[in-house]
């Protein structure tokens, strides 16, 4: 909706945001979306219902992939050659406020494409009326702050229950917490993704027995309810994408990683499964997965930065099940031949990290012996204990600078992984 | 001295949501590198409890902890165990069914183990979440050859709180956060628990990470009793507990 088609409270809210984030931006206090968009709440606790009115919204929200995610269905939607006219929060910014700022800030934008915290979505279904929900996986992530995962899972099913037709949901069926959360919905698009981290989905989340996986295959089933996964429109192949029809279709991702091949796929059926929006219709798998392929860089992740004379390759791990997933990543690339490079470890536990850093010990970092590890972050001695006992040798640097030039007094380029803040701030080199 | 020692780790597919699990591999660790023998066992909830010297119990979500109760009250193995002189960590929601009772997510009262004399109930007040530091009493245990349980540091994440009953002793009395809640108005007074062999407590972290005299209390008790355990260079551990406990308190 236009800011003329607003009544004047939304108009005023609109207004706030915009000054705030202005001076917040002048400021230098981060990048201004966050605390505009408390502005315009404040003034006018319906803005973002108002702000939705008469867009398409597609909404992308679990614990792992959603930044990459929402940025691959972003150019998904876009077709080739044409200005991106999406209204999408690529800052990580993925409560309430951060909703109002990506809408205020392309106010003509016919489409939004949404990142969503995983405590936010039914807030953001109600107030958005979606036409795409995609949910990628559910674990383990910041329990000091986020309600435990059973109970996430139950608020998107009462979300996605009151949905018609009109929403489509695009789920992950190889995520037991996902499948019963979706399955409320009225429309749903099954994709077999795969799934990291099953540790938190053998209780099942409908009745509490136990949930059983095929040995070999994909398929898993409770043991004492009929929650079991579902038949698939596209699932992750060695090759490629498996249709329903048996048919494999190529895909190539330039993101590393089998989890963002398992992003990748569910950003181009959600792509697929989306309404036309500004005349600009749906595209199909193909074209999505074409539009996608060439992405090779989302937020940092995976992207190289120079610091004080070090290469250093930044990877975002927030938890046990993206941890696990970087692991992979690291054992796929050695087997591949690439040289394994020394590895700086960056572990905080502010705010948006979560305070507790107990998920450590739920990371097989026993799987890094033998490689040249240097431990770093505001908790880097919480770190250290948990490498003492998995017996990876390392040595700790409580600055990530110096643990950089540390890492790097080789000559060579460094691997980094670290959590939410600690990636944030060696990225933008603070 | 005993050559081999079996570690239990209880239902870490019900029980393993904070990182408790880590409790286990320290120990198994801990005594490894001592030239102890040592087994660690993840024991799945699916089949009967294996017997084994040293039993570890994790946090959990409040329906998995209802299952969990029920069935090591059916399976028998775990109070067998510990009536035979087993010793066990309990943390948290591990914690609250080794007692007498404690609440279900609707607040109604499930049968514990009855391992400890402690009962819980679910708070009035808002969640504890946040750093722990609490001072061992002076009737606590000590492991052999020290004199008492260095000051105890952990995260806690309860909404429960836990009266200890006149069969059980609390472990410490808290410095900073809410532990137990047994103060006035659901506030802070003790912390954790212990009788016999069995020590609960709501520290995470996981607990023996940042507490390795307590560690070794456990692996004292599982080997038999008094066993003095040859000291290990914990300088690690060391720089984290002193970093922590001087964080407590502000963030």
């Amino acid at each position: 909706m236009t800011a003329a088609g607003l009544g004047w409270r939304s108009r005023l809210a609109v207004g706030a945001v915009r000054v705030a984030n202005g001076a917040s931006r002048r400021l230098g206090q981060g990048s201004g979306t966050v605390a505009g968009g408390r502005a315009g709440l404040a003034i006018d606790p319906s803005l973002l219902a108002r702000l939705a009115t008469g867009r398409r919204v597609a909404i992308v929200s679990g614990t792992n992939g959603k930044t990459t995610t929402t940025s691959l269905l972003v150019r998904a939607l876009t077709p080739a050659g044409s200005p991106t006219t999406v209204a999408t929060n690529t800052t990580g910014a993925n409560m309430p406020a951060g909703h109002v700022a990506a809408l205020v800030a392309s106010p003509g934008a016919s489409r939004a494409v949404l990142e969503v915290d995983e405590g936010y979505l039914a807030r953001l279904v109600a107030d958005t009326v979606p036409d795409v929900v995609v949910l990628l996986n559910l674990s383990r992530d910041q329990l000091d702050r986020v309600a435990e995962v059973r109970m996430v899972a139950d608020a998107w099913r009462e979300a996605l229950a009151g949905r018609g037709p009109e929403t489509v949901v695009v789920a992950n069926a190889d995520d037991p917490l996902v499948t019963y959360a979706a399955r409320a919905a009225t429309s749903v698009r099954w994709v077999g993704a795969g799934l990291v981290w099953g540790a938190d989905a053998v209780g099942c989340p409908a009745c509490g027995g136990r949930v059983r996986t095929d040995s070999g295959g994909p398929g898993w089933a409770c043991d004492s309810c009929d929650l079991a996964r579902p038949p698939t429109t596209a699932e992750l192949a060695d090759d490629g994408v498996r249709l329903d029809g048996g048919e494999v279709v190529a895909m190539r991702v330039a993101l590393p990683g089998r989890f963002n091949r398992a992003n990748a796929l569910m950003a181009a059926v959600a792509a697929a499964a989306s309404a036309p929006a500004g005349g600009i219709a749906a595209p199909t798998l193909t074209e999505a997965l074409e539009r996608i392929a060439t992405v090779g860089e989302v937020a940092g992740r995976f992207g190289v930065v120079r610091r004080g004379g070090v290469d250093a390759r930044l990877m975002l791990a927030k938890n046990p099940a993206g941890w696990t997933a970087i692991l992979d990543l690291l054992d796929e690339e050695a087997r591949s031949g690439r040289p394994s490079p020394p590895l700086v470890l960056a572990v905080n536990a502010r705010t948006a990290d979560g305070h507790d850093p107990s998920w450590l010990w739920d990371v097989p970092y026993e799987r890094l012996a033998g490689r040249q590890v240097v431990a770093t972050g505001d908790r880097c001695r919480d770190l250290a204990v948990r490498l003492r006992y998995a017996e990876v040798d390392h040595v700790t640097d409580t600055d990530p600078a110096s643990a950089l030039r540390r890492a790097g007094q080789g000559g060579g380029s460094v691997d980094v992984i670290a959590n939410y803040t600690a990636f944030r701030d060696l990225r933008e080199g603070r | 001295m005993t050559a081999r020692l079996d570690i239990v780790v209880v239902y870490p597919d019900l029980l393993g949501t904070y990182g408790d699990g880590g409790n286990g591999a320290i120990l198994a660790r801990r005594a490894a590198w001592r030239g102890i023998d040592a087994t660690l066992v993840q024991a799945s909830s699916d089949r009967p409890l294996p017997r084994g010297d040293l039993y570890c119990i994790g946090g959990g979500e409040d329906g998995p902890q209802v299952r969990a109760a029920r069935n090591l009250v059916a399976d028998g193995t775990l109070a067998a165990a510990v009536a035979d002189g087993a010793a066990v960590l309990a943390v948290c929601a591990g914690y609250q069914l080794t007692g007498r009772a404690f609440p279900d997510a609707s607040g109604r009262a499930v049968d514990g183990l009855g391992l400890l004399d402690v009962t819980t109930v679910k708070g009035r007040g808002r969640r504890a979440v946040g750093e722990v530091v609490a001072d061992p009493l002076p009737s606590s245990p000590s492991p052999a050859g020290r004199a008492g349980l260095p000051v105890l540091t952990g995260f806690e994440n309860h909404a429960g709180r836990t009266a200890v009953g006149a069969g059980a002793s609390p472990l410490a009395r808290v410095r900073h956060g809410i532990g137990n809640g047994d103060g006035p108005d659901g506030g802070a007074a003790t912390e954790g628990a212990w009788s016999g062999h069995v020590v609960g407590t709501y520290l995470h972290g996981p607990v023996l990470a940042r507490n390795p005299a307590l560690a070794d209390l456990l692996l004292g008790w599982a080997l038999g009793g008094d066993v003095a355990l040859e000291p290990l260079d914990d300088r690690e551990e060391e720089a984290l507990r002193a970093e922590r406990l001087s964080r407590a308190g502000r963030r």
